[in-house]
């Protein structure tokens, strides 16, 4: 397992290298290189089936690209295995929300705790011994999430039961249990009002404060995009046809015709 | 004046020292933090709060400096309050919700040199007037959250106040001397707070309580309800709001009950479960809530379960209050009283917190009398008093044995009550104010030449000695045609049906009475899912036709009710209409304690006054609206006026629906 990686903030943590995807005839992403550096926010916008989804799939190992490699951490790899990635300190929420439903929020969380739970399997079973000892220090972490996302009022609640607001917050709350060295966010305002978007803008700076944690997210809302992130790609069509600042992108002649200007 | 060791117990700091002394292992304060509660002994309690005085003074603060506390109910913001009146300054609370507008209104007329708050969200508000505040020498915070890139030049967490001064507790014998020597200089004759109100009408006042007042006051109500350090209480009312610096700060201080902070507003129900308060406090609106929540759960319930709460309610109706105040009961429906306790009854008052309840208090609005019972049937002792932070909150309140709904009790021990010829209520109180702070003028209008503090309310006493309030004095006025019109009367009364959440009466100088109606989302969206009645938004719902008809059936049932009593037979509610947004504090609407401030609605909203007075069936209307954040927005609609069903005088009364 990869740990205490030298990478410096400022520096690549991820690279992508003309990364091509098909799925049989289908053209996902044709050809895309960017970066993304440590202690960023990085966001990845295009219009609707421009690829950003696939490209985080293809981030964390659950797509695998016919072309182009992907560097993370200064190791190149072709293919890789979403839970090598989350090993390897690569995090996620997905579109849709996926947590167990019939489970606590506190349950959902501590999942995120699994890859870091050291005990055999024996003591697991017994909750005794080396197993208890390490299950407190979780928790502690889990709670410690908790608080951070201001979730303690609902730490019981079935997440099925909850508002998708709140769902979305379990999410990220699952991902941070990974304590993940780089958070991809899809979509983590979609469906929420002004209210609950303004509290997710605050929580996902505070990660990058608090945590260090580098984040891509892919977002529809521009004026969260543009005051979130750091830096900007836009995809159209698979293909990437900006790079660079929120100012940059807003001001390119292409990104306004495929996305900002015309409505659809 | 000095004083020798002896001296009687005047001031909080003295008490605090008293505790650590009397009881030093029992438990002062819990918190709830990361899941777990956390305790300090009283003993440990004063520990932390004489480094955090000691620390307090190394940053420069000195008697009689202001120091405004602004955040939730957590232990290191009462240790604030000890700390600084342990030194002579004086602490001022501040609603933690309010805007920051409103925020530097006080903390600017109160120059206060230090504030202590809770976290970014306080720290944020202050720096963003902070060219309004030349005086705020520092502002100290208790989370650290989101708070490591700020200029720390005048921003420093209390924690590390604390640790400084637990360094001078042990290394700087000169500093412990100095604030010993200010814990005895303080007296009963020190302001110990200002707590400003909330301010109906126009700028809030700080009013300044003197220690040895608030002491009286509270060492009064102690002995009456005899509450003990056995006794727990959960605190979850704003800092800023004279019930809790009474119930939860003096009290506790007094008595020597250990006082528990939630983990986080949202779960002060469950909070107040895992705890098994004894003592408590709501005011109508949380009981309401509580009720709210029960009923919906019960129409969900399986049938068997329904069933049995249907009956075992009616038992309760039937002898519970009178198995409360221990009047006769046959033994047959003790006997099934006590079944319905363990299956019904108790796992209520389990689910609501309420089931080591020995003594419950309600206050600051009417309580409806049905929702007064329901608690009362069940076993909890709620009770009422009517008090104001002018008096250090007590002026009646109700005896175990002599609870009623509409009225507020008789004067608490060691309190004087008048009513004035115009109807006015007057007290003369041990915990009386002193005055308002810089405003002479004010203290004086407030006051009669013999030391009786006016309420501003309106009220009687009934034929067994306990005041019954009408409504405030200033609002009791007159239809056109001369009837009495007590507009909080009638609100009280439409509020009372869960649907409706908030009420706003009009008929000064009219011909007749009219309502803004606002509905309650909970109960009313409830409805609308078992009806099956979709709906987009908040605007939408209220403005259903069905909700129209819903309400349009209360306010013919309220109007019924008002056609028996002769005083106000005249002032039925003739129009009304249901608002298209929910009344605020943040857009000015309402009170921070949620009372509806009548004057500048009508204005705000003009446009609907009048169509309920021409005859119009509807009417615009665009409304400024400020979101949390401070940002504004516009809201804009279309809202229908109804006629309401009047009925009769002294005639039968008729089905509306």
């Amino acid at each position: 397992m990869v740990q205490n990686s030298t990478i410096s903030p400022g520096d690549t943590l991820l690279k992508v290298d003309h990364v091509s995807l098909r799925f049989g005839g289908v053209k996902a992403i044709t050809d895309v290189s960017f970066d993304i550096r440590k202690g960023e926010i990085r966001a990845i916008i295009g219009p609707n089936g421009a690829g950003k989804t696939s490209m985080l799939n293809v981030i964390n190992g659950f797509y695998h690209p016919q072309d182009g490699t992907i560097t993370y951490k200064g190791a190149t790899r072709a293919k890789m295995k979403p839970y090598v990635a989350a090993s390897q300190g690569i995090a996620r929420t997905f579109q849709n929300v996926a947590l167990f439903k019939g489970m606590s929020t506190l349950d959902n969380i501590m999942v995120g705790r699994t890859l870091k739970m050291k005990s055999s399997f024996f003591w697991q079973i017994f909750r005794h011994g080396p197993a208890m000892t390490e299950e407190i220090a979780h928790r502690r972490m889990v709670e410690e999430i908790i608080d951070f996302l201001e979730i303690e009022h609902i730490r019981k609640v079935p997440v099925g039961k909850l508002p998708y607001g709140l769902q979305k917050r379990v999410e990220l709350g699952r991902a941070l249990a990974m304590e993940p060295e780089l958070l991809l966010l899809d979509e983590p305002m979609a469906g929420m009002n002004l209210e609950e978007k303004e509290d997710m803008c605050r929580f996902i700076l505070d990660v990058k404060e608090q945590y260090g944690t580098t984040i891509a997210l892919i977002e529809h809302d521009m004026g969260v995009v543009m005051d979130l992130s750091d830096r900007v790609v836009v995809l159209e069509y698979g293909r990437k046809i900006a790079d660079g600042t929120p100012d940059e992108v807003k001001a390119n002649q292409a990104v306004i015709d495929a996305y900002l200007g015309v409505a659809h | 004046m000095e004083q020798d060791a002896s001296a009687a117990l005047d001031t909080f700091p003295k008490w605090l020292a008293h505790q650590a002394h009397a009881r030093p292992s029992r438990p002062g304060m819990r918190h709830k933090d990361l899941g777990i509660w956390t305790e300090w002994s009283w003993a440990e309690v004063a520990q932390n709060v004489r480094a955090y005085a000691l620390g307090l003074m190394a940053h420069g603060l000195q008697r009689g400096d202001r120091i405004a506390i602004i955040g939730n109910n957590r232990p290191k913001l009462y240790w604030s309050m000890m700390a600084a009146q342990s030194v002579g300054a004086i602490p001022v609370p501040v609603y933690a919700d309010s805007v920051a507008d409103e925020m530097a209104y006080v903390l600017e007329h109160a120059e206060v040199k230090f504030a202590c708050v809770q976290d970014q969200e306080q720290v944020d508000k202050i720096l963003s007037v902070s060219d309004r505040l030349p005086n705020i020498a520092f502002v100290f915070y208790d989370e650290p959250r989101g708070l490591r890139a700020y200029d720390h030049s005048r921003l420093q967490a209390i924690e590390e106040v604390i640790a400084q001064g637990k360094g001078l507790m042990l290394a700087d014998p000169e500093a412990n001397r100095r604030l010993d020597a200010e814990i005895a200089r303080g007296t009963g004759e020190d302001i110990s707070v200002i707590l400003y109100t909330s301010g109906t009408t126009g700028r809030s006042k700080g009013v300044m309580l003197s220690a040895g007042r608030c002491i009286a006051a509270a060492r009064d109500t102690v002995a009456f309800d005899g509450l003990s350090d056995r006794d727990n209480v959960l605190a979850y009312l704003p800092l800023a709001w004279v019930g809790d610096h009474y119930l939860n700060y003096a009290q506790a201080l007094i008595a020597g009950f250990c006082i528990n902070c939630p983990e986080s507003p949202e779960t002060a129900v469950e909070d107040r479960r895992e705890v098994g308060n004894t003592y408590a406090f709501a005011p109508p609106r949380v009981f309401e809530g509580m009720l709210t929540r029960i009923m919906i759960r019960m129409e969900d319930a399986s049938w068997l379960k329904r069933k049995l709460f249907h009956y075992y309610m009616g038992v309760a109706k039937l002898w519970g209050e009178k198995i409360l105040d221990g009047k006769p009961v046959p033994v047959l429906a003790r006997l099934n009283y006590a079944i319905g306790e363990l299956l019904v009854y108790g796992p209520l008052k389990n689910v609501m917190g309420l089931t080591t309840v020995r003594v419950g208090y309600t206050a600051g609005e009417a309580i409806g009398p049905e929702l007064f019972s329901f608690f009362r049937s069940i076993g909890l002792n709620l009770k009422q008093l009517y008090g104001q932070t002018e008096a250090f909150l007590f002026v009646t309140c109700q005896k175990d044995d002599g609870v009623r709904a509409d009225c507020v009790g008789p004067a608490t021990p060691n309190v004087e009550i008048r009513i004035a010829e115009d109807g006015e209520v007057l007290y003369k109180s041990p915990g009386q104010f002193v005055g308002y702070y810089k405003d002479p003028e004010k203290t004086a209008e407030t006051m009669t030449p013999d030391g009786f503090v006016k309420t501003g309310d309106a009220g009687f006493f009934e034929k067994d000695g306990q005041l019954r309030i009408i409504d405030r004095a200033k609002d009791v006025g007159r239809l056109k045609s001369g009837a009495l019109f007590a507009p909080k009367y009638i609100e009280n009364k439409l509020k009372f049906f869960p649907n409706i959440r908030e009420v706003v009466a009009f008929g000064q100088g009219e011909e007749f009475v009219t309502v803004f109606l606002n509905i309650d989302l909970v109960a009313v969206g409830n409805w609308a899912e078992r009806n099956n009645v979709s709906y987009g938004s908040y605007q939408e719902l209220a403005g259903h036709p069905q909700v129209y008809d819903i309400l349009a059936g209360h306010v013919a049932e309220v109007n019924r009710q008002l056609a028996e009593e002769p005083m106000m037979a005249r002032a039925q509610v003739h129009r009304f209409l249901i608002l298209h947004k929910e009344l605020d504090a943040d857009d000015g609407e309402l009170t921070r304690t949620q009372k509806v401030r009548r004057g500048f609605i009508a204005d705000r909203y003009a446009s609907l006054v009048k169509a309920l007075y021409d005859g119009s069936t509807e009417a615009d209307i665009s409304t400024e609206v400020t979101f949390e954040d401070g940002r504004k927005g516009v809201i804009s609609a279309r809202v229908k006026v109804m006629d309401a069903t009047v009925a009769p005088v002294a005639a039968m009364p008729q089905a509306a629906e």
